[in-house]
């Protein structure tokens, strides 16, 4: 029985979900575990599939194979009006209308809540969003970032034992957004409530989440905390998906230990780099490490256990906490790096053309063989 | 969901059968053998022949077209000025007065129309001697009236949808407002003046009850010479008429819809 | 050449833009209904035009209210009035019934199917409305194509009587406007935003319920506009009731153009249709304002 699971076993199971649109796979046998009062994001471009599997969540779609589970309770084929998930929509679907507070209490009401315990509640929850002065407004009235908080609020007000959130910031603008984005922390932290948010800002997901999946094609790239899908990505799509990386393709021709040998073709000498479980040799791999990762100077590095290269300054770009070099191996290779602006004027800024020295730790990077 | 689409589906084959069943079931018998209409004697094409035969028919039938198209035309140039008139001309005076005598011919039920438009024409008659007859002239008068406003409302639309700093930018450029309407707005509303042209026509040829109210002893337009005829009950050759002005429309419909998809396909 | 001459011949241009509609409109639309108005306050009289002068031979002003009072005191026309309200007013909500479940499903269907189903819409209104209305006369005729069918599916053994009925009319005008109830509501359910269903899905209710709580409201101004625009012509209808009607369903388009042609009383014809126009003045105005509002907010 399933509910046995109740109170130790995860909140949410998605089990070998697979959603077809014809011989399309929108979502391809995926499986996940979410805990109670985690704020999980999903990670992806768009048609990625990460859209249908809130939807399915929701209950907006019925996967075509696989079981969804929440709190132990089977949902696959629930309809979504008897679900405990809310969700709110990336257009935020405010009912036009109805004024904030109608739109606030449209669930409550559907559920039958007695009269006085909904003006209760709703008095709380919009309160809670700093939306208490504009009960009686229409959605016409309302600006972006108020309308994102309405949606919030008829959300969260049926107290549901999961929140879905569709792309909750992209609608708004860069300054609102990333205020609103710990203001969504905070309302969760205080609330308890499992969230599950949707996006395809790598930024956003990193800030907000407890973990983040990341998705490609209908499939789970890779799974962990926002520091282990950043540090130690395991393919080069999540590599290449979150933050800026740079690749470098090659050959094992050595490996002691932990420590592997890389041919590279890009580069005049091997790289070295480290792996818990390398590869065998001969394989064709890839290592990858990020721009902030690898020092710049124009004096040759003295560690002679770093990887060193050296290049010319290709371009540059200066933006004021930090600045990004774009630098040019003799063979071609372009690789970004990117250094804090810590002192001023201290030594000479690096300029066009500049002859330079780039160098990491065999540490920082990472071999990656998909 | 399912049990849902279910239903609107059924209710579209319903509406759509509705709208269609009796079309076919014109067409279907405009090639019966026999005279009584409904009763089925053979398959024959005798009541098309009849039908090209028959002098008062075509007689009519041109006069129909040759007022249609006086009307499309007049309904087009005074429709678009009009139209223009209302979203680009900002505040004039009388404009309220004009906005709604614009659009009220759309709405005005046909005996009202035709009624108040005989009565005019007897009392200028009276007056000045103008009209000394009914027909070509008068039903003309009376369609462009009713016509201009729908072309006046699809210029309008397309106007208001169209973005007013296109013909800022040739002005910019140095175009003169007057330079600028020919250069600039008339080329891009052309297709909604083609479509304002055609629905004008097919009112006009479509038009009975104002006709029937404006028309002189003598001239007398198709669907007046058809309401006569079926006033008796159905005949075949107008079961032939009609089956020929069902496919004419039908393919020209179509070819536009294939062209214009076509068009919006390759633009986009 | 100036700018100062150049500016005015623009403004020359707008002016002339503008006066040649409006004057058109003036003399062809707003004159004559001085002119009904005027004549439905004179006599019948057997004459060439057949009405007493509004001025008389004395210079005085001859105006009557006979017709009017005609009018609201014979109980014919009263009847006629109330019935054409009725019929016109049940044949919307058919054409309502019918037509909200079709704009639905266009509205929800694939955009190529959607532009195909559309099409099948607008196309019978480019063929000419009178044939239409005559194809169901060889349909609901005593030997029609329905009887036939009956007949043969010996379901009935003797023909129904459709022709001549009320019930034909309904079908008439039903078949007729149905495109004008569609098509306005297909504008607003095809603009509305399909999240709102999902979200009161989503929060409790039952598509039953989103529909009456979500659809159907957003969905009221197309069916306010439509049921007008199916309301109004219906109410001055001739051909139908000609055609399918019987003898005693009069509804009061043919009234007044019996009595225009057939009797020859101009005054009371321009009387009825003074009525008429002050019965359908209210809606009008609406639809008006309602397609005003409706252009202000696609702009």
């Amino acid at each position: 029985m399933t509910g046995d699971n109740k109170g130790n076993g995860p909140f949410i199971e998605i089990q070998d979900v697979s959603k077809y649109f014809g011989d399309f796979a929108a979502v391809d046998s995926v499986s996940l575990a979410i805990q109670k009062g985690e704020l999980f994001s999903i990670l992806g471009g768009s048609g990625c599939g990460k859209t249908t599997l809130l939807r399915m969540l929701a209950g907006f779609e019925t996967p075509t194979k696989g079981r969804i589970f929440i709190d132990g309770v089977d949902v696959t084929e629930q309809p979504p009006y008897e679900r405990p998930v809310n969700m709110m929509f990336q257009s935020y679907a405010i009912f036009p209308h109805m004024t904030v507070e109608k739109n606030v209490a449209y669930g409550l009401e559907k559920d039958r809540v007695a009269r006085d315990e909904i003006t209760r509640r709703v008095d709380d929850i919009l309160k809670l969003v700093q939306l208490e002065t504009f009960a009686k407004r229409k959605p016409d009235q309302l600006s972006g970032g108020q309308r994102q908080r309405v949606a919030l609020a008829r959300a969260l007000v049926k107290r549901p034992k999961v929140l879905l959130l569709d792309e909750p910031l992209a609608a708004l603008d860069k300054k609102l957004r990333e205020h609103t984005q710990f203001e969504l922390m905070s309302i969760q932290d205080k609330l308890g409530i499992t969230f599950v948010v949707v996006t395809h800002d790598q930024e956003e997901a990193m800030i907000l989440s407890s973990r983040i999946a990341v998705m490609d094609r209908g499939r789970f790239m890779q799974v962990g905390t926002p520091k282990e899908v950043y540090e130690y990505p395991t393919s080069r799509f999540v590599a290449d998906f979150i933050g800026t990386i740079n690749m470098f393709e090659g050959t094992i021709v050595d490996i002691d230990g932990e420590r592997v040998r890389i041919n590279c073709e890009e580069t005049a000498s091997d790289l070295s780099a480290l792996s818990e479980d390398p590869p065998k040799r001969g394989s064709t791999v890839c290592v990858a490490v990020r721009p902030e990762k690898i020092f710049i100077s124009q004096n040759e590095p003295e560690n002679t256990e770093d990887i060193r290269l050296s290049g010319v300054v290709e371009d540059l770009g200066y933006f004021g906490n930090l600045s990004l070099y774009r630098i040019r191996l003799p063979g071609g290779k372009i690789v970004q790096v990117s250094a804090q602006n810590r002192r001023r004027s201290a030594e000479r800024f690096l300029e066009w053309n500049d002859e330079v020295f780039i160098s990491w730790r065999p540490r920082s990077s990472v071999i990656l063989v998909d | 969901m399912k049990k849902r689409s279910r239903f609107i589906l059924s209710i579209l084959a319903f509406g759509y059968a509705f709208l269609y069943i009796p079309l076919a079931s014109v067409i279907f018998y405009s090639f019966n053998d026999s005279r009584l209409a409904t009763v089925w004697g053979g398959f024959s094409t005798r009541w098309y022949g009849e039908l090209l035969r028959n002098d008062q028919v075509l007689e009519s039938a041109f006069l129909s077209l040759r007022i249609a198209f006086t009307v499309a035309t007049l309904a087009t140039i005074f429709g678009t000025m009009a139209g223009m008139a209302l979203s680009r001309f900002g505040r004039f005076r009388g404009r309220t007065l004009f906005s709604g005598m614009i659009t009220s011919p759309m709405v005005m039920p046909e005996v009202i129309t035709g009624l108040s438009l005989l009565l005019l024409f007897v009392s200028l008659q009276q007056l000045i001697g103008w009209p000394a007859q009914r027909g070509f002239g008068t039903i003309t008068i009376a369609h462009t009236t009713f016509a201009m406003a729908y072309v006046a409302v699809i210029v309008q639309s397309r106007l208001s949808a169209m973005d007013e700093s296109l013909e800022e930018a040739a002005m910019d450029l140095g175009g003169r407002p007057l330079r600028v309407v020919f250069d600039i707005t008339l080329p891009l509303i052309a297709p909604a003046m083609i479509a304002g042209w055609l629905l004008a026509f097919t009112l006009s040829l479509d038009d009975l009850v104002i006709a029937s109210f404006v028309s002189g002893p003598g001239a007398s337009t198709l669907p007046m010479l058809i309401f006569s005829k079926v006033k008796l009950g159905v005949t075949p050759d107008i079961n032939a008429l009609a089956t020929l002005i069902i496919l004419f429309v039908s393919t020209g419909v179509l070819i536009a819809w294939w062209v214009s998809r076509r068009a919006q396909r390759q633009s986009g | 050449m100036s700018t100062v001459t150049a500016l005015r011949s623009d403004k020359l241009w707008q002016q002339f833009a503008v006066a040649i509609p409006y004057l058109w409109l003036l003399i062809f639309f707003l004159a004559p209904f001085a002119i009904i108005l005027k004549i439905s306050l004179a006599d019948p009289i057997i004459a060439q035009p057949p009405f007493t002068p509004f001025v008389d031979d004395d210079g005085g002003i001859s105006a009557t209210a006979d017709n009017y009072k005609f009018l609201l005191t014979d109980k014919l026309y009263a009847v006629t009035y109330l019935k054409s309200v009725f019929m016109a007013a049940v044949a919307t909500l058919f054409c309502l019934a019918l037509g909200f479940p079709m704009a639905y499903g266009i509205a929800r269907a694939g955009e190529s199917t959607r532009n195909l189903l559309l099409l099948l819409i607008i196309l019978p209104f480019w063929i000419s409305f009178l044939l239409r209305v005559y194809a169901w006369m060889g349909l609901l005729n005593n030997y029609g194509v329905i009887n036939n069918v009956l007949m043969w599916l010996q379901l009935i053994d003797k023909p129904i009587g459709f022709m001549y009925t009320d019930f034909a009319i309904y079908i008439g005008l039903v078949y007729s406007y149905l495109p004008f109830m569609v098509l306005p509501l297909y504008a607003t359910l095809e603009r509305m935003d399909l999240d709102l269903v999902e979200a009161a899905q989503d929060l409790g209710a039952h598509p039953s319920q989103a529909f009456w709580d979500v659809t159907w409201p957003l969905a009221r101004p197309g069916v306010i506009a439509g049921c007008l625009l199916v309301f109004i012509p219906a109410m001055g209808e001739y051909v139908i009731p000609y055609l399918l009607g019987g003898p005693e369903s009069l509804l009061i388009g043919r009234v007044l153009f019996d009595e225009f042609f057939v009797n020859r009383d101009w005054p009371l014809a321009s009387a009825v249709a003074i009525v008429l126009l002050l019965l359908l003045v209210v809606p009008i105005v609406f639809l008006q304002r309602s397609q005003a509002r409706d252009a202000e907010g696609a702009a």
